[in-house]
């Protein structure tokens, strides 16, 4: 057990490493003649020759590149200077600060001055509110759906679950987002019910009710396109459990229909869901980036694509450091969920 | 979420193979898998209607210039007068406009005909290149095996592991937005789950004895590969292939909706819907038009993806790879 | 180890010497998490030779190591150590590309006429591989050759265009011996190539890999369990248990004067048509399963299941010699030969419990 977990948390390693590589590669070299487009890229568009100079000297884009990767893992040498961009200690939480240890510094937009880390900071909260609540909405939507429709495939019912599945499945997130701000946002307010709020984030802490229902919405967006595979899993998997021996053996000893499906049947269907869950949560943790742009929630996502716009390439980097760490994590949290869960796993 | 996790389809063959009378039965018998495959695709209504859905989407692509001549309305021609309100407004659907205009008074209807072609071509080639990449390292990483498996499995496991939106629009925004780019992003970042399935089918397949018996006969690794192997595992490859089609196209609508993809003036339904969600409230008929050709086009090509599916596998009520 | 010198008269007779070959497969884990470096043993040191238009049977139980000691000689595996000649040159570790010219000169028929088959490709296109892989033939000569060899195996040479689920069991095999066949190759390992037919038609592929092998003079290379299929086609056999040659010699001298107690036990198995014989029989019950090859015994490696179980056979592992006065063609690897006339059904082992597989009220399978 020890040494698998040392092993998936080596590997969640590596592929972080490769993704610090990735980020490096696109956005350091790839397309680049000579350093000069770098630091333009940088500064973004209205970048004056200074700018230029400033952020080519702070990010030694002279440097050959195998020496900038080390800068841009473990630190940018130099000192601090007034009114100049501070410096950068590195996207990794070790070296190149008087102190071993620190937290990773994701740098500085060089467009407005922002320090990314704290823009980043900020914009956390939103996405983890929107992930959280969308991810409960779609696993109870996709549960439910999947099981009612596993019990009895090929009913009305089980049809209409899918044949909902697959229409929401269809859908493109924007498309659906923009559908029910039409219809439950605007058209409901228009008519005197305002029963969905948009356009704004409360924050929990300052208001649970608030909150949630200007939430409402991205939520259910997010939780349409998204539970669809759910319901599809859920079914496939509980068709298959449900088809073994042992359950055929629960239902011959008279075990009450209910207790054979969810306690006998659920149970061993579950792994599956629980690997797409966590993958899924992971990957919206990095901002949702449609859905934040589709309701204008300043989470991760919509930082990064109004970075895009602007061409502001240290709030990308960040978010792809972000989402692809989110992720890593997750699969790592679902690995050990299954050892958890699946005793022929917790054995060795 | 990938392809696998798509939703089944609703319908359930009438006929199955099953059910035919002994006659019919007899006269199956010594068709290929092909025929068969083909055979219950015919019979499937859903798939059927949606088949000619996906004709009239392609028929309106080709012939979107049609549109343009019929109407008389360009397809980035802007009717100042005609086409906006006095308020410089999009206005609603009328005779003249039978899709109404968009926030430069061009012509809705010709431009989400036109914007078909974009999304269909895009939709094609990223596909096809995506299962070009998949199968053959798919077929690599499990005929080659080894080092070569363990490599390309980690790199596949990597693949799927990064944030697919995110790196695209790193990737499309280093470089000039164009269609080029689309496709190769979309092909770069979707080809690790379809390997992922080539390499499950061929780690059972090359086991075979008719694997082991071209390698008697001194068939090298890539004529087992491409000949002995390719053929088996081309099922699940069409079946993917055709469910990978509208994934395609929602991938290149949504990049162009976030701005990095196709360029404006082209049209193309993903940039419309960006163009029209600042209007949505004064012209809802803007976003509703490309919205609507974007949605029946996936759901055309998912019903239809779902109906080769059972087709191919009768059994696959359930989940697919 | 090696088999007796005076064997091999002359060496151009051989066209395959097999010399002390081993292959080990390390065992994949069943645990994911876990990694586990043990070895299947599952061909341990085996010598042999094989003289131009002989057919040499090997027969022995499912698992012994027959299966992949053909494959090893076909190159189908890496070889863990030992060496194979075939002409009398070293093939042991010769690269894919390098092996393709020998290629020519050694084909395999396998066992599952199903299996072995591509369901996927045409009669016509996998008869003409051999052509197509070796750039012999193209197009209509290759159709000609293929159709040649298809008449020459018994089939209709107008199903050229079939797809092999469209033929008979026997006729599959057709299909495998005619592939096998379209090089006109020295030397072909077959591998079960009955086992998985019909009785009625094993008769059939049997006879016409014998009239194939007069016509051609091919060199057979026959591996089976069932023993009565080896002595009729075979001119010489080899015993194989666990990996390891235990008694090898001409058919005759190995059917009458069997002095392994396992090839006596493998005789005594074989059904007899004649039940007043039959129930007179002595048949010799052999306990448990084989062993497990990751771990196989010391000594001589049948110990565990042996009624004539020493001490010896515990320590020392015996020599492939001749025994009880033996042609020196004949050879068996035991310590304790049987003699002929001897009943083994009355030897009782002389080791200890703990040291053999100890029945456990059901009878071991033989």
């Amino acid at each position: 057990m020890v040494r698998f977990l040392i092993r998936r948390v080596m590997l969640g390693i590596l592929v972080l490493w490769l993704v610090t590589l990735a980020v490096f590669f696109i956005f350091f070299d790839l397309n680049s003649s000579g350093p000069e487009s770098v630091a333009h890229r940088l500064g973004g568009r209205q970048a004056t020759p200074q700018t230029i100079k400033l952020i080519e000297a702070r990010l030694h884009l002279k440097d050959p590149l195998p020496k900038q990767y080390w800068y841009f893992l473990f630190g940018y040498p130099g000192q601090d200077v007034a009114n100049g961009p501070p410096r950068n200690h590195g996207i990794l939480p070790i070296g190149g600060s008087p102190h071993f240890f620190h937290t990773p510094d994701l740098g500085y937009s060089y467009i407005n001055g922002e320090n990314v880390n704290h823009k980043l900071w900020i914009a956390f909260p939103i996405t983890f509110s929107l992930a959280i609540g969308a991810a409960v909405l779609w696993l109870g939507m996709g549960l439910l759906s999947g099981i009612w429709s596993a019990i009895r495939p090929r009913s009305l019912l089980d049809r209409g679950f899918t044949l909902t599945a697959l229409f929401f499945y269809s859908f493109p997130t924007f498309v659906l987002g923009y559908v029910l701000l039409l219809l439950l946002y605007y058209y409901l307010t228009k008519a005197g019910h305002a029963w969905f709020p948009a356009g704004t984030y409360i924050p929990f802490t300052s208001d649970p009710w608030q909150w949630a229902r200007h939430l409402l919405l991205p939520w259910f967006t997010l939780a349409a396109v998204t539970a669809a595979a759910y319901t599809r899993l859920t079914r496939g998997s509980m068709l298959d459990v449900l088809g073994e021996d042992y359950i055929r053996t629960a239902r011959a000893k008279g075990l009450p229909e209910r207790r054979v499906v969810f306690r006998h049947g659920l149970r061993a269907a579950l792994t599956p869901i629980v690997t797409q869950f966590g993958i899924d949560l992971g990957s919206l943790l990095g901002g949702a980036i449609i859905t934040e742009k589709v309701f204008s929630l300043p989470g991760l996502g919509y930082e990064a694509v109004a970075a895009i716009t602007s061409n502001d390439l240290p709030v990308i980097i960040g978010v792809v450091v972000i989402a692809t760490t989110a992720i890593v994590a997750a699969n790592l949290v679902v690995d050990v969920l299954y050892a958890v869960l699946d005793p022929r796993v917790r054995l060795h | 979420m990938t392809v696998g996790d798509i939703v089944s389809a609703t319908h359930v063959p009438d006929e199955g193979p099953l059910a035919v009378g002994p006659e019919a039965a007899r006269k199956i018998e010594g068709r290929s898998p092909w025929q068969l495959a083909f055979e219950r695709l015919r019979r499937d209504r859903a798939a059927a209607i949606s088949l000619v859905i996906i004709i009239l989407i392609i028929l309106m692509a080709v012939i979107a210039p049609v549109f343009a001549h019929l109407t008389g309305h360009g397809v980035f021609e802007q009717f100042r007068d005609t086409g906006l309100s006095v308020d410089g407004l999009p206005r609603s659907p009328r005779s003249a406009f039978l899709f109404g205009t968009d926030d430069q008074g061009r012509d809705v209807l010709v431009r989400v005909a036109y914007g078909a072609r974009v999304s269909l071509i895009v939709g094609v080639l990223a596909t096809a290149l995506t299962v070009s990449i998949g199968t053959v390292i798919g077929l690599a990483a499990g005929y080659l095996g080894k080092l070569v498996d363990t490599v390309l499995a980690r790199l596949i496991d990597v693949m799927l592991s990064l944030p697919f939106l995110l790196f695209a629009i790193s990737l499309a925004s280093v470089f000039q937005p164009s269609l080029t780019i689309v496709i190769v992003v979309l092909g770069i970042f979707s080809w690790s789950s379809v390997a992922r399935i080539v390499r499950g089918q061929v780690l059972s397949i090359r086991e075979r004895e008719y694997v082991e018996a071209a390698r008697a006969m001194g068939a090298g690794p890539w004529r087992i590969m491409f000949i002995d192997i390719l053929p088996n595992v081309l099922a699940p490859i069409i079946v993917y292939t055709t469910l990978l089609i509208p994934v395609s196209i929602v991938g290149e609508a949504t990049l162009s909706y976030l701005g990095v993809g196709v360029q404006p003036p082209t049209a193309d339904w993903g940039q419309m819907i960006a163009e029209a969600a600042t209007y949505y409230s004064v012209a809802p008929w803007f976003l509703i038009f490309p919205s609507l050709a974007l949605l029946i086009t996936t759901l055309a090509f998912n019903i239809f993806g779902d109906g080769v599916r059972d087709a191919f596998d009768p059994r696959s009520d359930r989940q697919m790879g | 180890m090696s088999i007796n010198a005076d064997a091999s008269k002359s060496d151009g007779d051989v066209l395959l010497r097999v010399d002390n070959l081993v292959k080990h497969f390390p065992v994949q884990s069943t645990s994911l998490f876990s990694r586990n470096k043990d070895v299947v043993h599952a061909v341990d040191g085996v010598s042999l030779e094989v003289r131009r238009g002989e057919t040499l049977g090997l027969v022995g139980e499912t698992g012994c190591g027959k299966s992949t000691l053909a494959r090893c000689i076909m190159r189908l595996h890496d070889i863990t150590s030992g060496r194979v000649e075939f002409e009398g040159r070293d093939i042991t570790r010769l690269s894919t590309g390098q092996m393709r010219p020998f290629r020519r000169d050694m084909q395999m028929i396998f066992q599952d006429p199903y299996g072995s088959l591509n369901p996927r490709r045409r009669v016509g296109s996998i008869i003409g591989d051999p052509f197509s892989i070796h750039g012999l033939a193209d197009g209509k000569e290759r159709k000609r050759r293929v159709q040649e060899v298809m008449e020459l195996v018994g089939l209709n040479p107008e199903h050229f265009n079939r797809f092999p689920a469209e033929f008979s069991g026997g006729q599959r095999q057709r299909i495998g011996v005619a592939r096998a066949l379209a090089l006109r190759p020295k030397l072909i390992v077959c591998d079960e190539p009955v086992s998985a037919l019909d009785v009625s038609i094993q008769a059939q592929i049997i006879n016409l890999l014998a009239d194939l092998q007069d016509e051609l003079g091919l060199t057979y290379i026959f591996i089976a369990h069932d023993l009565s299929v080896v002595r009729h086609v075979s001119d010489r056999v080899a015993v194989m248990y666990l990996g390891k040659v235990g008694e090898l010699g001409e058919v005759e001298g190995v059917y009458q004067h069997a002095r392994h107690p396992y090839t006596n036990a493998l005789l005594s198995a074989v059904p007899v048509p004649d039940p007043a014989t039959a129930s007179d029989r002595h048949q010799i019950i052999l306990v448990g399963d084989v062993p497990s090859p990751i771990a196989p015994p010391s000594g001589c490696r049948f110990h565990p299941r042996c009624p004539k179980a020493r001490d010896t056979c515990v320590r020392e592992e015996p020599d492939l010699v001749p025994r009880l006065g033996d042609p020196p063609t004949h050879v068996a690897a035991c310590h304790f030969p049987v003699a002929d006339g001897e009943d083994l059904a009355d030897s009782k082992p002389e080791i200890g419990a703990d040291k053999r597989i100890v029945e456990e009220g059901l009878v071991g399978n033989v």
